[in-house]
């Protein structure tokens, strides 16, 4: 009997897969866009602070009140859900504040996307200049092995790495080490094929200022003599993480890799309000990816105007979850599987490669 | 009617809503004209400095036009980056409205 061997292939930016998609004509490819005439998308794509500062204050507001709450808790029993409520209302809006900030789309005024940009990234445990350039990319090469460095899960998927990343396990020590190495002056070569070599001095400063930070945190654990410091700032990137490994994950996984059509790669899904502010209404993934330029506030309105030109959403996070966990079983036997989802009537067909040029720039209303 | 030497026409001024851009290919050339909210017209080159994407699909706000790929921002009428990831800036060309036609100087 001969032993069934599954090859995996490269993901990383540096390997064979990285010539291949380029060979291909997948790098820095156009991409299917949906028709919304120009007008409806102009007023769709319009910019306001008004709801990003009532967001964020809500969101500030609540982090603080639930961190005066975990520290009067510190040595009882309910600890440890005080420290998760913190933990995920430090991570979640942090993750989906940074990215929206960092489109520059979440607040009309431009300082107040950036000072929201620099703060999240540091509660995500994103330093900021890397992280631009790294989802810059992952918007211009979506899924495609060889040149997105987002790729959450390799086919097959490796579950130890996926479990360790519901606490940023495996992810975060990559960024810590990639941090400490900044210091020194040090771009690691993944790095490099995104981070145009005019941006490494910003990248290593903001390294510097994350060691220090980390720096002032450790001092104050060591003079307190407790951890309880910590538990504030950095560690809850780690232990409050769960919630954004969570929608992460449904992002694009079980869906098509190679692929020049948002509608095949990313999902949208359907869910409450309470997701939908920690999110800030990232479920709507395959409008948000189309549409980068359209405000978070907007997708929602967005997805009334695309919804007969894609797939049907998944109805919950929970059907959202168990679709990639059912994918990500079978990519363990097989890694090819993927998730066809079938288009209604009346949209337009699948843009598989780049054979299937689509020309639906500037539609008249 | 013919133009000077050197400019082309892009367009009528009827053709581009206020606040926003169109595309205007000239041969293998392609440029992005705007309108500004005081009926002020601008031209510069198509195409992103950071990725070959058409800033026509793209977001006029006051003089800025944001890309539509990666939010990369101009100022249309110097040309110059406001918001990476574009970090070389654009060309701009001369403009001139001469009987409700938009001319460009594309040479
Ligand atoms: S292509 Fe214009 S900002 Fe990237």
């Amino acid at each position: 009997m001969t032993a069934k061997v599954q090859q995996r292939k490269d993901y990383s930016l540096t390997g064979p897969e990285n010539e291949h998609a380029r060979s291909q004509g997948l790098a820095e490819a156009q991409w299917y866009e949906s028709p919304i005439p120009r007008k409806r998308l102009k007023e769709l794509m319009k910019r306001k602070d008004g709801p990003a500062i009532r967001d964020t204050s809500i969101w500030l507001g609540l982090l603080g009140g639930s961190g005066v709450v975990a520290y009067f808790s510190w040595g009882a029993w309910w600890a440890i859900s005080a420290f998760l409520v913190y933990g995920t209302l430090y991570s979640s809006p942090g993750d989906s504040r940074w990215h929206e900030c960092g489109h520059g789309t979440a607040f009309k005024t431009p300082w107040m996307n950036e000072v929201v940009y620099q703060f999240a990234s540091f509660l995500s445990l994103r330093p900021a200049t890397p992280w631009r350039w790294s989802h810059a990319r992952h918007h211009t090469d979506t899924i495609i092995v060889g040149l997105d460095p987002e790729i959450i899960a390799p086919r097959p998927p490796i579950y130890r790495i996926i479990l360790m990343d519901y606490f940023r396990l495996h992810v975060g020590f990559r960024e810590l080490k990639r941090i400490f190495w900044h210091c020194f002056g040090v771009i690691d070569k993944e790095e490099k094929e995104y981070i145009p070599p005019s941006q490494f001095r910003k990248t290593f400063w903001e390294s510097r200022v994350y060691m220090l930070i980390f720096g002032a945190v450790a001092a104050a654990c060591l003079l307190t003599g407790s951890i309880l410091p910590a538990m504030f700032i950095v560690l809850p990137s780690f232990y409050g993480h769960f919630l954004v490994m969570v929608v992460g994950l449904t992002q694009h996984l079980g869906l098509y890799e190679n692929v020049l059509d948002h509608r095949l790669n990313s999902r949208t899904f359907y869910t409450n309000r309470i997701i939908r502010f920690l999110y800030w209404n990232m479920n709507y993934h395959i409008e948000h990816h189309m549409f980068p330029m359209v405000p978070y506030h907007a997708l929602a309105a967005l997805h009334e105007e695309m919804k007969a030109d894609c797939p049907k959403p998944s109805g919950s996070l929970w059907e959202a979850t168990r679709e990639v966990y059912m994918a990500l079983k079978k990519q363990k036997t097989d890694p090819g599987y993927t998730i066809y989802r079938p288009l209604p009537e009346t949209a337009r067909p699948y843009k598989y490669g780049i054979e299937q040029a689509v020309e639906t720039q500037n539609i008249e209303a | 009617m013919s133009q000077p030497q050197g400019w082309v026409e892009a367009g009528e001024i009827g053709d581009i809503e206020e606040e926003d851009v169109i595309r205007f290919d000239y041969g293998e050339r392609t440029f992005a004209v705007y309108r500004t909210s005081d009926d002020k017209y601008y031209v510069t080159e198509g195409l992103c400095t950071h990725e070959k994407v058409h800033l026509s699909g793209g977001l006029v706000m006051g003089h800025i036009i944001e890309c539509p790929k990666h939010n990369g921002r101009f100022d249309f009428t110097t040309g110059q980056v406001k918001k990476i990831p574009p970090c070389i800036n654009i060309q701009t060309y001369p403009v001139q409205i001469k009987a409700g036609k938009i001319l460009v100087k594309v040479d």
